[in-house]
């Protein structure tokens, strides 16, 4: 093919990706905006330290030592390894062959240390997958981890393996053509890896030109497909985990958020000369589907990566109870993907009759929570499940009035007698006389 | 027995005086008889030191906190505004609760509501008097070579990150501190929090007090020490279930406290 024309193909399929990439992500932006407002624009020093130490720093992670190395090894392969992208799409462009390689001896290390890299990004996932499938990890099983999740996982760490085998691939090819001094292939780079391979390489210089050529495309193409891929993907954790720490919950995990709508009509009735300051009550209180939800909870659910720790950790799931974190989490995601794509089709006021509560999430699930916070404690990225937990409950209380049944006999033994259990207030110094 | 004073806050006002401290006993403290133990040993502490303090008595109601986390937000508002009344009226300033539960809505969910108060929890009191040198716990004793594990009650450790207050008391103690394998903020709840203390269990294969008293059973302790009233029944009830209640005893800190500094009156 002239090069002139792959240089145009090359550029029209950059532009395509990053155009169906950037629609796509517009449309979770769209959808997260479809949450009720919260300020978490406060406090900007402590985000960002937040931020820092736990989406770039990864300071969650260390609890778990051995996933956590291999994690990072992906990690900085992957921001590393993005450099070498940038070169690609230069070269894709106009044309030319390692444009960057007149740096000279820093291109040689940059080079060196993208395949070291690579290797390790490589062995990382291939452990992944035997992790996931061979070993079975208990917390990759349980019930929301159905077909399409566990695929997912599994599509992520064969696409991780197939690109970095065609950079080396790539590589290894490059370098030999150098060693036999081919025009184009002018020496540039060290390849502490690939040059172990090039014994297993054809020595017929066309075939050696092709399978670079092949190489280089199904590398990059490969990188336009899995950034494509994101959207539809947990793996848009990569992405979302910094804006998703970011605007974190700073407050202590013990206080739950204050509903002004409601001290608005307590004030009502318990002081008959009460006027309220702002006249905003709301539609109805709690959460029965995701636009009821804040934004930040609907953030959490596309940052969420599926790991698992949350529902390990979980009370209520480790004692056999239907609760688990993860299974909120994705069921937030999939009902607000559900929502979005009812508006895209049947625009914004349409009603499909369904609710993330009871057609998503069940309330055995909602009514096993200890709200102990052990879920909000381990997440690597900050999100809390537990919010949306209350979020339903609020619902289904002040809204439905259809709790479990102690609970009714709860919440009357507090109205009527200050207490949970049926005892009067005058009986409230009883423990002193008992020492008697 | 027991000689000590516990005026109420409306006895103090009508003598033209006000408490340093408020006893925030809770309605476990108040009603549950074993809990009643933790509540008279704190007592008997807050005299023994000497401090102002009074309870709200028949005036004390719910914080409001197992409707709040089950989702009933009308009650809990009723519960803090009423509350929050009571305790601006008298002018109360500083709170010590006995109860984690209480403590966390008290400290955390009653400033925006209009109650701003200095809240602290048995513990970081018991620890402050430690400190200050107003309570020595004696060597030997009742504790001598015992094994002591801590509980960490949610509400007070990975809500409010008080890990270290209970754990400083427990090592002044001549017993041994052994930690379970899942503790501080890995800590297991006892299944007593977000109102699960009032209602039956969801469908499971076990109970989760019986899976936390054994994560505490298997440290081999002499004693559980805990430091919330609902997490002092459920292991009491998982420790009883397991057939060991003749061999390990599930004490609150307060009660370890006055046992090691031979409080007695």
């Amino acid at each position: 093919m002239p090069q002139i024309i792959c240089q145009i193909l090359f550029s029209l399929l950059s532009i395509g990706a990053i155009y169906w990439f950037v629609r796509n992500v517009k449309k979770i932006i769209r959808n997260i905006r479809l949450g009720k407002p919260i300020n978490r624009n406060d406090q900007q020093k402590k985000r960002w330290i937040t931020m820092m130490k736990i989406a770039l720093g990864q300071s969650k992670m260390v609890t778990k030592p051995i996933p956590a190395m291999l994690h990072l090894l992906v990690y900085i392969g992957f921001i590393v390894i993005n450099i070498e992208v940038l070169e690609i799409i230069v070269d894709g462009i106009i044309g030319t062959h390692r444009v960057f390689s007149n740096l000279g001896s820093f291109y040689n290390f940059l080079i060196g240390t993208f395949e070291c890299l690579a290797l390790g990004v490589w062995l990382a996932c291939a452990l992944f997958l035997i992790r996931r499938n061979v070993l079975k990890i208990k917390r990759f099983s349980g019930i929301e981890m159905t077909q399409w999740p566990r695929s997912d996982a599994n599509y992520i760490l064969f696409t991780e393996i197939a690109l970095m085998s065609a950079f080396l691939l790539m590589n290894a090819c490059d370098y030999k053509l150098q060693t036999i001094h081919i025009q184009h292939y002018t020496p540039a780079g060290t390849f502490p890896i690939s040059k172990w391979f090039i014994q297993l390489l054809p020595n017929n210089i066309n075939t050696l030109i092709a399978i670079e050529r092949t190489g280089w495309w199904f590398h990059i193409l490969g990188i336009f497909a899995f950034l494509n891929y994101l959207p539809y993907s947990k793996h848009f954790h990569i992405l979302l985990a910094f804006p998703n720490t970011y605007y974190s919950n700073l407050n202590l995990k013990g206080q739950f958020s204050n509903m002004t709508s409601v001290t608005n009509e307590v004030k009502a009735i318990l002081y008959p000369n009460f006027t309220p300051s702002s006249t905003n009550t709301a539609e109805h209180f709690g959460a029965k589907d995701v636009q009821d939800l804040n934004w930040k909870s609907l953030m959490d659910a596309y940052t969420c990566t599926e790991c698992g720790r949350c529902t390990s950790v979980c009370p209520a799931n480790q004692t056999g109870k239907k609760l688990s974190p993860r299974k909120i989490m994705m069921d937030t995601r999939d009902r607000l993907n559900e929502v979005g794509k009812n508006i895209d089709k049947h625009g914004t006021d349409f009603q499909d009759g369904k609710s993330l509560l009871d057609n998503y999430i069940s309330r055995e699930e909602i009514w096993a929570c200890t709200t102990c916070n052990a879920c909000t404690q381990i997440c690597p990225v900050n999100i809390d499940p537990l919010s949306i937990i209350v979020e339903l409950r609020r619902y289904a209380v002040m809204e439905e009035s259809q709790v479990p049944h102690s609970l009714n006999a709860l919440f009357n033994n507090i109205e009527n007698n200050g207490a949970p259990w049926k005892y009067a207030p005058s009986e409230r110094l009883n423990w002193a006389k008992n020492s008697q | 027995m027991a000689d000590f004073t516990f005026p109420t806050v409306a006895e103090l006002i009508a003598k033209g005086e006000t408490p340093d401290l408020l006893f925030w006993v809770g309605c476990a403290g108040s009603f549950d008889e074993r809990s009643q133990k933790t509540t008279r040993a704190i007592c008997q502490i807050l005299t023994h030191v000497n401090i102002k303090f009074a309870v709200l008595g028949t005036e004390e109601s719910c914080t409001g906190d197992p409707a709040k986390r089950a989702g009933n937000e009308f009650l809990f508002q009723m519960q803090a505004l009423t509350n929050i009344d009571i305790l601006n009226n008298y002018q109360i300033k500083k709170i010590v609760t006995a109860c984690p539960h209480c403590f966390n809505t008290l400290k955390n969910e009653y400033p925006e509501l209009g109650g701003i108060y200095e809240v602290i929890h048995h513990t970081q009191l018991i620890q402050e008097l430690i400190d200050s040198g107003k309570i020595t716990l004696k060597d030997g004793g009742h504790f001598k070579g015992k094994r002591i594990t801590y509980h960490d009650p949610c509400y007070l450790g990975r809500a409010n990150n008080v890990y270290e207050a209970p754990r400083h008391i427990l090592e002044q103690l001549d017993g041994e501190l052994v930690e379970m394998k899942r503790c501080k903020q890995n800590g297991l709840c006892c299944g007593a929090g977000g109102a699960q203390m009032f209602k039956e269990p969801e469908q499971g294969t076990k109970d989760i007090n019986m899976e936390r008293t054994s994560d505490a059973l298997d440290t081999k302790p002499d004693i559980i020490a805990v430091g919330c009233p609902f997490c002092m029944t459920m292991l009491r009830d998982g420790v009883k279930l397991s057939h060991q209640e003749q061999s390990v005893e599930v004490l609150d800190i307060a009660e370890l406290t006055l046992n090691a500094a031979g409080i007695t009156h």
